[in-house]
This record gives C-alpha cells, structure tokens and sequence, in this order.
C-alpha cells in the first residue's frame, strides 16, 4: 500500500496556529495594501472598450504595429503580444463621442493596410463603459450572496463557530487571490471571477471535510481537548486532502499550459487559491474555530432528545 | 450479505449510463460541410427551388451528399469546404432575387438518434467563430417620444373640444406632460372631457400665481407597457433583418428589460453585419393605379407616374408614384379581430397624419390604397465618399380598398389570416417611430481562434485526465482503476447531458469547468478510499471495512459537494455568456461526479470483491 502520511503519530498542527495567524494576517495586510495601492487590473469586460486580436503570418514587431495604428488615428492603443509573438492584441480604452463597435473594424482596416501581409482577425470585443460597470457590479454581488448562502448551509449543517471560521477561511483565501493579481498586475477578466467563485467552492470543500471529521471525532472521544481533536481530524484528513489537492493541481497546470492564453487568467486565479485554501482550511478555519471556544458539547446534537420530546407531541 | 448490490441496482446503473450514453453518442459523428437555403420575404422555397438547386450543382460538378427540403429550407451537404464555398458562390449567384444562401456545419447525426431528441454539443461562439452583440433600447428616448406623441394628441383633442389652454408641453419630472389654463372652470371641463378617453394616465392639478396646471402623466402600467412596445418592436425588426443576413441559426433574443441579445454564428464580416441590423425602414401609403392594365405594365407599358411591384405572394401590382402619407405619422398599430372574427388591423396615427389621410381618402372612396415597406439596406459597397451605398428593398405589404373617409384611426380589413395581420401591424410599427437601439457589446470570435480554442481545451482535458489516471492507478491500485473507470464514465455522462439539455452550450470556460471538474471529480473516491484504509488499520475486516468506508464518507461528500454546486448556481444566476457556460458544466459535473464515485464505483466494487470470504488483502 503507498502511502503519503505513514506516521500513526498525530501531526501537532495546532501548534503552529499561532506563527500561522501572523503569516495569513500578513498576507492579508500586504494583499490589502496592494489592492489600495494598485488596485486590479481590470480587463475589458469591466471597464469597458476596445480589444481586437489579429494573427499574421511572420512574428510581429510591436513597434510598427504601433506606428501604424498612430498613424491610424489611435496613438492611444495598448499593443502587446498574446499567447505567441504571431498573435498581437490592441486595446482601446472607450473614446467620447465614437462609437465603440465602430473602432474594432477600424483598427482592423488599418492593420489589414498596412504593410504586414495576411491578417487574421481572431477576436472582437467591444464592451459599453455602463455594461462593465454592471458586470463588476454583478460580480461583487455573486461573491457576497456565494458567501452568505454557503454561511447559512454550514450553520446549519454544523455550528455557527464553525461557520464564522469557514467563511472568514473564504474571504481570507479570496483577498489573499486578489492580492496576488493586484500585486503583479494580472489582467483580471469575466472568467477570473468565475474562478474566484470556483475557488469558494473548493476551499470550502476542504473546510467542511476536516470539520466533519472534527464533528465525528468529538463525539467519539470524549477526553480529548478542542486542540487535541483538531490536530488529531487534521491528521487523519491530511493525505486526503493532499491527493485532492494534487490532482486538481495537475489538471489545472495542464489547463495553464496548454489550455491557451484566453484560459490563463482562470487557471492562475484557480491555482492560487487552491494553494491558499488548502493551508487557510488548516489554519484559518480550524483555528479560528478554536479561537471561538468550540468544544464537545456543541457537537453533540440535541436533535436526538428533542425528536423524543417531540413524538409524543404529536400523537 | 454485505457489500452485495441486488440486481435492480445494476440495472438502474446499467440503464442510466446506458441513457447518457446514448446521448453524448451523436458528439462522434463528424459533421458535414453543408450550405443552406433559406428565403426572405416574398418568397418561398418549394420543390422546384430543390431542382433548381440541383442543377446549379450539376452545372459546377458537384455531387452532394444530400440535398433536402425540410422546414421551408433546403439543406445541401457535402464532401468537402471546398466544395462547400464553391457551391455557396454559384447557388447563391443563380437561385436568383428572395433567397439567401448560407455556410453552415450540418450534424450527421444518425436517423435513429434524432427519432430520439439526440444531436452533439452545442457550442458557444468562442468555440464556433462569430458574432455576439449586445444591444440595447433607449427607453429614455422612446419614453420622450411617447410624450411628444402625448403634446399632439392632447393639443388635437383639445382644439377639436374648444376647450382652450394657455399652453402645453412634456413634463421634465414625470412622464407625461402639463398643460395651463387661465381658469380652473377650464380646466375642470379640460379634465372632464380627457379623463374617459385616456385611460392608463394620472390626473393631478395644480395652482400657482394665477395659473392652472394640469399635469398628466402616465401610470406605471402604461409606461412599462410603452417600455415592452419598444423592446418588442425592436426584437421583431432585428429578427426580420438577421433573416436577411443569411446565417445558420441566428439567435435574437430579449435580455432584461431594455436589452436585446443577437448571436450570428460563423459571420466574419462585423461590419457589413452592424449596417444591416441597423437599417432603417420607412413606410408609405401610396394609390394604386387601376387605370393602367396589368398586363400593359407587365410588358413594360407603364406611366412615368406610376411603377410596378409585386405583393409578398408575388402578385403584381402598378401603384402610383404619390405618396399619400409616411410611416412616421403612425403611432401605433394593432392586429385583432373583427366581429365576425376575421382579421385586421387598426392602425392611429397622429394629428397630421390624420388629416392628410382624410384629405385623401375624401375624394378616392372605393379606390384601393397600397402600403409600401421600404428598407434601405447596405450593399456591402462603399460610395465616392466613404459612405456606405445602400439599396432600397421595397415590398408591398398590403393593399385595401378604401371604404370611407378615413381620419387618425382606421382599419385594414379583408386580411387572410391573423398570421398576416399581426405580420402586417409589425411592419407598420416598425416603419413608425422606433425607440433607437445602441450596440453595447460585441463579442467577436474568428473561425480560427475558435477551432484553437477546441483543439486547446481538449489538450488540456487529455493532459489533465492522464496526469490524474495514472496518479490514482499508482496510489490506489485496483481501486485506483474502479476511480478511473467512474471518471471516464463522469465525462461522458457530463458530454451526454450537456448534449440533452436544450439551451445548454459548451464554452471555451465550460471546457474549462470540465477540466476542473475532472480534477475534483475523484475527490469523493479519495475520501472513501482514505477511510477504507482507516477502517482496515483500524483492524476491521475486508468487508467491513468497505462498507463503513463508502458510509462514513458519503455525508462528508455530500456536504461537500452541496456547497460547490450552490456557488454554480449562484454563478449561473448572475452569469452572462460564456460564464454561464463554466457554471452550468460545473453545477452538472457535480451531479454526475457524485453519481458516478459513490454508486457507480459502488457498484464495481461490490461486483468484483463484495461478499467473498477469501479476501484478506485489498488492492487499495
């Protein structure tokens, strides 16, 4: 049998729950003050404008690709490479007075003009200013009623001790995400909001397996410390939540490296917050709910007496 | 026993992996390269349109596949895209005036499974190449000229009363307009008088310095009822104008209150396609020439003053040059029925229009009136000075003789059917004043991206499935192999109810959601396996420890996967596009993975070491 954790011994997590609070209040400080100080580099779809990529036939120099487009009339143009040095995308922030979906075919005639043989058009994209405004508003709204519907699942599948813990594990998982797209100024588009959203889903997936061994555990033992149970669940869930881990990272650096460089956004979001959840599982949410004083009696259910109580109620 | 699954068990697994099966099965038929065509207005495609094709094809060398007349469309597949542009060029260069030809990919999907609702994936945009457009209606602009509409009517109905106001004009504040009196005995009977006719509008006065307001605004029923006119207004004249563009299944569908989606799939030309949906239209009501013989006109014999169409069935008409009155006079216009059931069509227009139309119709009762639909239409060509050149499509949409003088409303009656009167009150509308419409997003994809984009995501998901196989078959051994088989099967089962459910559309993020799916897929079959290890150190038996291991873990995942697929949900909420695509393959790869990691690998297990006695070891 291969096996990741062969020591029977209990792995003393809790013990380091304190340099672990410092290191995740750290994060969240740095990520914090680089979302004050940069803030995101948000992508078309929220602040709207122009985005045309083209292919040609030869590498492209950027540099004249820039002057003919001010040439053109756009010396405002963003131009950069994408994917590969044969793909080229510009983007145009939205213009007063002109119409949006006039300036991609435009740009388009231009580089077709110019010297730099067959043109590809590959992609189009014009998005309204109010229409971003909508999508990142829409999208600040997802991730709240995400976090509120999964808080009042998890109190009332478990305890609101561990449902503080494991929301507050979500957010400091996405603020420490967002902070690293802030931080290197990833261009954050509709796709890495669905991968925030996914990302949610994941950590918490691992939160709720380790409390439901905590759950278990305490209503088998009944000696034992809150810390003692903690390390102990943390323990018997570790190999499993390695492995998971594992295999969703493997197909996820598959889907960065192969998936494309419309998908790389979403495969960046999800891996960070996939390394992110899977530590604040352990030591935010965990810990957190010993922070809060969970003990063996909030575990054990009530419901069992209540049911009796209730039965004779109704017959 | 333990670990034994009864019979009906299997069969259930049996049929439900059989069923999705079944379904995901059309996505291994290749499609063909095929050219569709379909016919615009006045025209109608028939048998003989099907010969006509086949002999177009027979003059190029082209020997189809198929040719077939199903839906009022005929549906050429080939062998080749070579033979696939060629014949698109000559049939759409021969087949003449009313018929539009597309480039289409026709699913070869087998007879049987489409007896059976079958056919592949849907794929979205990013995945086929073209054109998205979000477009939306200016409501604030349709409201103002609703209220303009307001001014006249009222000023009308008023002069027409000899009731006298001091002076009218649109309310800034609300939506209506204020009207001032000198007196409140003027205003009183003002109200009196408009109260019955105008129902759907609010009635409040007021005094200030010596003058008598009266403010009338309309009720929110109203005004929501003007905002719906305008949307629907614009999504029958977009959807009419998509028909002319020539493009395999077009979508043109409402979004929200004020916005209008239009998805032309396969459609390079961005340019060409904006122009054309965003043509005007006009309408003219003009007389018809009796006195010119129709079959003088048909052989050229015609008047300067008069010129010769035909009527949508293609009948030929000689209407005379005058034009009596122009689409921008109608306010609105209605089909219902008459008392005796029959259709029609009523129409209002405003206070001009009305007295140019009683005018008219004062000295030519008995005579026939025609009604003109004329569009103006790009060309694709551009003019001298850098404007595009436009083409005016006229067609006759009606010809009614006049039986009184007409005044501000009117009918058309003697209509077929009330498929042609409600077709006929849309043309009519859409000629009138339309709320203008703004493109506020496009999205355009080229057919070659589009393929990158498959040929990338399906790398990808090989990529990643092989990485978690052989990880799974190393770690867990045979176990490991039942969790493979149950990932595999989950991928098909998510390919087949994707293909099942209508409306459901794959994604270049929705191949992605596979992808992860696929990741997290094996989760559950790691949870039950860790805890079969567990029981089995714990020192409880083979059996034993299988059967605690799949029910100690099967709340855990449940709870799991209950919150994941709630954020899926949330996510397909507030979604738009291609991210509703990722939430939906996400929300479905859930159900299926659960599905298959617990009853399904279950099932595997329970058949291959359940209840046997002579097992003391497990390849785990």
């Amino acid at each position: 049998m291969l096996e990741l954790i062969k020591s029977k011994q209990t792995i003393r997590f809790m013990k380091y729950a304190k340099p672990a609070t410092w290191l995740s209040i750290l994060l969240v400080v740095i990520s914090v003050g680089s979302l004050s100080t940069n803030w995101i580099n948000w992508g078309l779809d929220f602040t709207g404008g122009t985005l045309i990529e083209v292919g040609f036939q030869q590498p492209a120099n950027l540099e004249d690709v820039r002057l003919t487009l001010s040439e053109a009339d756009f010396p405002d143009a963003v131009v950069q490479h994408f994917g590969s040095s044969h793909e080229v995308m510009v983007r145009l922030a939205p213009r007063e007075g002109v119409k949006g979906e006039v300036i991609g075919n435009q740009v388009l005639n231009a580089l077709t003009a110019g010297d730099f043989g067959d043109v590809d058009m590959r992609r189009i994209e014009f998005v309204g200013p109010n229409v971003g405004d909508e999508l990142a508003e829409n999208g600040g709204i997802a991730i709240i009623i995400a976090l509120i519907c999964i808080m009042l699942y998890v109190s009332m599948r478990f305890e609101w001790r561990l449902a503080m813990g494991s929301v507050l594990a979500l957010g400091h998982d996405i603020i420490i995400t967002l902070g690293v797209f802030s931080l290197f100024q990833i261009e954050f588009d509709l796709t890495v909001l669905a991968a925030l959203l996914a990302v949610i889903g994941y950590s918490l997936n691992d939160t709720i397996v380790v409390f439901d061994r905590i759950r278990e555990n305490f209503r088998l033992i009944a000696t034992a410390t809150p810390k003692e149970i903690v390390d102990q669940s943390l323990t018997q869930t570790l190999s499993r939540t390695i492995i998971t881990s594992s295999t969703t990272i493997f197909v996820l650096i598959s889907l960065f490296v192969v998936g494309g460089a419309l998908i790389h956004g979403f495969a960046t979001a999800l891996l960070i917050g996939i390394f992110v959840g899977t530590y604040s599982s352990i030591y935010v949410a965990s810990a957190l709910a010993i922070n809060l004083g969970i003990s063996r009696e909030h575990m054990i259910p009530e419901v069992i007496e209540k049911e009796g109580a209730d039965q004779d109620a109704l017959m | 026993m333990l670990n034994k699954y009864p019979l009906w068990k299997y069969l259930l697994l049996g049929f439900i992996v059989l069923f999705t099966l079944v379904y995901a099965a059309p996505n291994l038929y290749a499609e063909d390269p095929a050219v569709q065509v379909s016919a615009t207005r006045g025209a109608k495609v028939e048998l003989s349109t099907l010969d006509k094709v086949q002999d177009i094809l027979k003059q190029v060398n082209i020997s189809p596949k198929s040719t077939v007349l199903e839906n009022g469309q005929i549906l050429v597949r080939l062998s080749s895209s070579e033979d696939q542009l060629i014949a698109r060029e000559t049939i759409s260069a021969q087949i003449g005036d009313g018929f539009v030809t597309a480039l289409n990919l026709a699913p070869s999907t087998p007879a049987w499974l489409e007896a059976i609702g079958g056919g592949p994936l849907k794929l979205g945009l990013d995945l086929r190449g073209g054109v998205h457009f979000l477009m939306e209606v200016d409501m604030d602009e349709a409201i103002s000229k609703e209220q303009d509409q307001m001014v006249q009517d009222l000023r009308a109905e008023l002069r027409e009363q000899k009731i006298r106001f001091r002076g009218i004009e649109k309310a800034s504040t609300e939506t209506g307009v204020i009207l001032r009196f000198t007196s409140q005995e003027i205003l009183d009977s003002a109200i009196d008088y408009l109260k019955p006719i105008n129902p759907g509008f609010v009635f409040s006065e007021k005094e200030n310095n010596g003058a008598f307001y009266l403010t009338i605004s309309m009720t929110e029923q109203k005004l929501k009822s003007a905002k719906e006119d305008a949307l629907q207004q614009n999504l029958s004249i977009l959807r009419n104008r998509v028909n002319e563009l020539g493009v395999a299944e077009p979508l043109v569908q409402r979004q929200g209150v004020d916005r209008i989606v239009v998805e032309l799939p396969g459609i390079q030309d961005t340019a060409r396609a904006k122009e054309i949906l965003g043509a005007t239209a006009t309408l003219e009501f003009h007389p018809v020439d009796s006195e010119t013989d129709l079959s003088d006109a048909l052989a050229g014999r015609i008047p300067a003053s008069s010129i010769l169409y035909k009527e949508r069935d293609g009948t030929p008409v000689v209407i005379k040059k005058k034009i009596i009155l122009t689409g921008n006079h109608i306010v609105d216009a209605q089909s219902s029925a008459d008392e005796y059931g029959r259709a029609q069509v009523n129409i209002s227009l405003d206070s001009k229009g009305g007295s140019k139309m009683s005018r008219f119709t004062k000295d030519n009762i008995g005579k026939p009136m025609a009604t003109l639909f004329i569009e103006y239409l790009p060309t694709g060509k551009k003019k001298a000075n850098g404007k595009s050149e436009t083409k005016k499509r006229i067609e006759v949409a009606n010809v009614a003789t006049i039986q009184a003088q007409l005044g501000r409303s009117f009918r058309i009656t003697g209509l077929d059917n009330t498929a042609e009167a409600h077709n006929l009150a849309l043309l009519l509308r859409a000629g009138a004043l339309t709320a203008p419409i703004q493109i506020v997003e496009e999205r355009t994809i080229g057919p070659s991206l589009g393929q990158q984009n498959i040929d990338n995501g399906m790398k990808a998901m090989i990529y990643g499935l092989l990485a978690v196989v052989i990880f799974m078959f190393i770690y867990y051994r045979k176990f490991g192999a039942v969790a493979n088989t149950a990932l595999i099967l989950n991928i098909v089962m998510i390919v087949g109810l994707m293909s099942m459910i209508p409306g459901a559309t794959l994604t270049l993020p929705g191949i992605a959601g596979i992808v992860l799916t696929i990741g997290m897929a094996v989760d559950a079959n790691v949870l039950i396996f860790e805890r079969i290890r567990e029981e089995l150190h714990a020192g409880k038996s083979v059996q034993r420890a299988i059967n605690e291991g799949y029910a100690n873990a099967f709340s855990t995942i449940a709870d799991a996967n209950i919150t994941t697929f709630i954020t899926a949900v949330i996510l397909f909420a507030v979604g738009t596009g291609s991210i509703k695509g990722f939430a939906v393959t996400l929300a479905i790869g859930i159900l299926t993975s659960m599905f298959t990691s617990i009853f399904g690998t279950r099932a595997i297990v329970n058949a291959l070491w359940g209840g046997r006695n002579d097992i003391k070891k497990l390849s785990i």
